[in-house]
């Protein structure tokens, strides 16, 4: 199946500076990500405010940026380029965060200009806690009992149902910064003032901690027929509560039998499926030590840390979003 | 203690070794599975072969017994990069060294598995000896490596006698060294399974009066099987449904008039794409055979491929012309693997049930 030949100049948002929510892997995942689209012949602009990267080299992108990550400076760059197309998901949360203000503000629409890689709907259902919770559910998929809160007093209410230790975790920020585990109604309402200034829609998901229990993250990958394959899987060396930007991931898992391992990886393929995303996604699970109980903890419709290292993802990425079939591409 | 790998070609590997301290002989094949080394190890299909693990360390989540895919592990031999001496599952009840060493068979750790495989991959697979004898002479090891044929190793695996499992609708399973999760797949989708011996005649499955009849995975060349293959042609003969794995994909195909051959070094993982010809839809499947049915020699009016080999396009599947039959290489049941291909437990039983599209 060719790709779809509407999509003739794209800009892609870059990995910006790195810290967690932007990490060095975003570099490595948009340098491919640019490459495979200027093979398909797609006229590639760039923008990153990072100059020290590889993807701003002058061979990566047709035309290269280098500006703030801002919405102000997007809306001027797509007036003056013109692209027909963005692709967001290449940058991190960052670049995600963006692309969805221009959408939600009507910016794109108004300039013609189309969200690709992933759709609004999309990355709201995996970055709105609500709606995740019930996307879950639709796919069959357990989540820690939790809810979302826009005032101190209902998160505090809550937490004394479900009992200390909480995890808090604002919606839309960069790799969770401003979330936290609270013990007690004092350090709930310290982190909660912080979460819902920080969160971009002044929420805050308040859930049971499951700290101690194994993260396992999957990278799986769905084309527009439906055909689901996994990347890889991976096992952070610490468990839940420690945050994955401090710890070391290791593909594929250690310690997971393969009982375990395709439990998890059928989840992952489920919901990819059910969140109908056509190209890659990561998928977070934590997984009790001594059972085969597990939850997912969150689904990020775009490349994480781990997915761009050594595995050629990012091109069967690129070829999905072509709707070019998964199966016919070649890992390079 | 020391360890050799000696291979026909005249290769030889040093390495450490482990599990018990005996010399065999074997079929060498390579596995590419990252997760599952208990259910290979104690996979049938396996017996008459050793096996060379290419995820480069085995034994980190340690040994379940209840993954056990037969009573006993059935490899010759086993062969990793690095054996993990500990083990870290909540399952766990134990290491693999001691696995290995409790059921008598013998391994090498510590030779390059990858040069091991790409040798397998370019030559094709071959025999060879795991011996510990450090004053081993190659010359009068050659005769034997050559002389070497896993032979009627059906025989050898299947079950002494019938025996029931589950509680439901009557299925037959005709064991040819059948993995435990055929039988579970059927069990757990509400099915009483009876497991018939490899040699059972035709007629004693007929009479039994089941509403269908499974033919398991197994081990070894096919055409080793000649009394099995004109037993299943009976049952072929019948209307009853029929659905047949692996081996008994191989069996059913030789029975009605096709063909089998040796693959250069067949396929032996947990990632294999099959393409589903009639939907288009990809599956990634649980793989472990070294002979495949001959594409060409499919008898016209008798069968059609049903699914395909993404990776080097050979047969996976068949499908019986005006039969209630249909019949694949790889292994719906998984373990190891995905399980994305479960389904075709429910279509066989929708076949029996007459329901349309099975």
């Amino acid at each position: 199946m060719p790709r779809n030949k509407d999509i003739k100049k794209v800009l892609v948002i870059g990995s910006g500076p790195i810290v967690i929510g932007q990490a060095a892997e975003f570099d490595y995942a948009g340098t491919q990500g640019c490459r495979a689209l200027k093979e398909e012949g797609v006229e590639v602009v760039l923008i990153n405010s990072n100059p020290a990267t590889i993807m701003t080299d002058g061979d990566i992108a047709d035309r290269v940026y280098i500006e703030p990550l801002t919405v102000k400076i997007l809306e001027e760059l797509i007036i003056k380029e013109k692209p027909d197309s963005i692709l967001p998901t290449l940058g991190g949360q960052a670049g995600l965060n963006l692309g969805m203000e221009l959408e939600e503000s009507g910016f794109l629409a108004s300039h013609n200009v189309k969200l690709i890689g992933t759709t609004s709907q999309t990355i709201k259902k995996a970055e709105d806690r609500l709606e995740f919770k019930n996307t879950m559910e639709k796919a069959g998929q357990p989540v820690a009992p939790s809810l979302v809160v826009e005032n101190i007093e209902d998160g505090v209410k809550f937490a004394r149902e479900i009992g200390y230790p909480v995890v808090l975790r604002p919606a839309y920020t960069l790799g969770g910064s401003g979330g936290g585990i609270a013990h007690n109604e004092e350090e709930i309402r310290e982190i909660l003032s912080n979460g819902l200034r920080l969160s971009r829609v002044g929420q805050v998901l308040v859930e049971r901690s499951i700290a101690g229990w194994k993260e396992i993250e999957y990278e799986v990958m769905r084309d527009s027929a439906g055909n689901v394959i996994t990347v890889c899987n991976m096992e952070n060396l610490d468990p839940v509560g420690v945050h994955t930007g401090d710890s070391i991931v290791v593909a594929p898992s250690q310690t997971l039998s393969d009982k375990e391992y395709q439990m998890l990886r059928t989840a992952a393929l489920k919901i990819i499926d059910e969140l109908q995303i056509t190209g890659g996604c990561n998928v977070q699970f934590a997984l009790h030590p001594s059972s085969f109980e597990y939850c997912v903890i969150e689904v990020n419709p775009r490349v994480s840390r781990s997915s761009a290292r050594d595995i050629p993802s990012q091109r069967l990425r690129q070829r999905s979003h072509w709707d070019i079939r998964l199966m016919r591409s070649k890992m390079p | 203690m020391k360890a050799f790998l000696i291979l026909e070609d005249g290769t030889v590997f040093t390495g450490v070794s482990i599990g018990a301290r005996k010399e065999i002989i074997s079929e060498i094949v390579f596995n590419t599975s990252m997760t599952g080394y208990l259910e290979i190890l104690t996979d049938p299909s396996y017996a008459g072969q050793a096996v060379c693990m290419t995820y480069p360390m085995i034994g980190n989540y340690g040994i379940c017994y209840e993954d056990m895919e037969a009573q006993r592990p059935w490899v010759d031999g086993y062969i990793v990069k690095e054996l993990s001496e500990k083990d870290s599952n909540f399952r766990s009840e134990g290491t693999i060294s001691d696995f290995l060493t409790k059921y008598d068979i013998p391994g090498i750790a510590g030779i390059d598995t990858r040069q091991l495989t790409k040798i397998l991959r370019e030559k094709g697979t071959m025999n060879g000896m795991i011996t510990t004898d450090e004053d081993h002479v190659i010359s009068d090891i050659m005769p034997k490596l050559k002389a070497y044929t896993t032979g009627k190793v059906v025989e050898k695996v299947t079950c002494s006698e019938r025996k029931t499992i589950g509680k439901g609708r009557r299925i037959a399973l005709l064991d040819v060294g059948t993995k435990k999760d055929i039988a579970l797949n059927l069990v757990k989708r509400g099915c009483e399974v009876t497991v018939y011996p490899a040699l059972t005649k035709a007629e004693e499955i007929i009479e039994g009066g089941f509403e269908g009849i499974m033919i398991s995975n197994g081990p070894g060349d096919p055409k080793e099987c000649e009394s099995i293959i004109k037993e299943i042609r009976k049952l072929y003969d019948t209307d009853i449904p029929i659905f047949a794995i692996c081996l008994g994909h191989q069996l059913m195909a030789l029975a009605t008039g096709g063909d089998t051959h040796r693959m250069k070094y067949g396929h032996r993982g947990a990632n294999h794409p099959v393409k589903d010809l009639a939907t288009g839809r990809v599956y990634i499947t649980s793989q472990n055979h070294g002979y495949v049915v001959d594409e060409t020699k499919i008898p016209e009016g008798v069968a059609k491929a049903s699914f395909v080999n993404v990776n080097d396009g050979t047969v996976e599947g068949l499908d019986y012309t005006d039969k209630r039959i249909f019949t694949v290489q790889f292994h719906p049941e998984a373990c190891p693997g995905p399980v994305d291909t479960g389904f075709l437990f429910d279509r066989f039983l929708d076949m029996i049930d007459g329901k349309e599209g099975a």
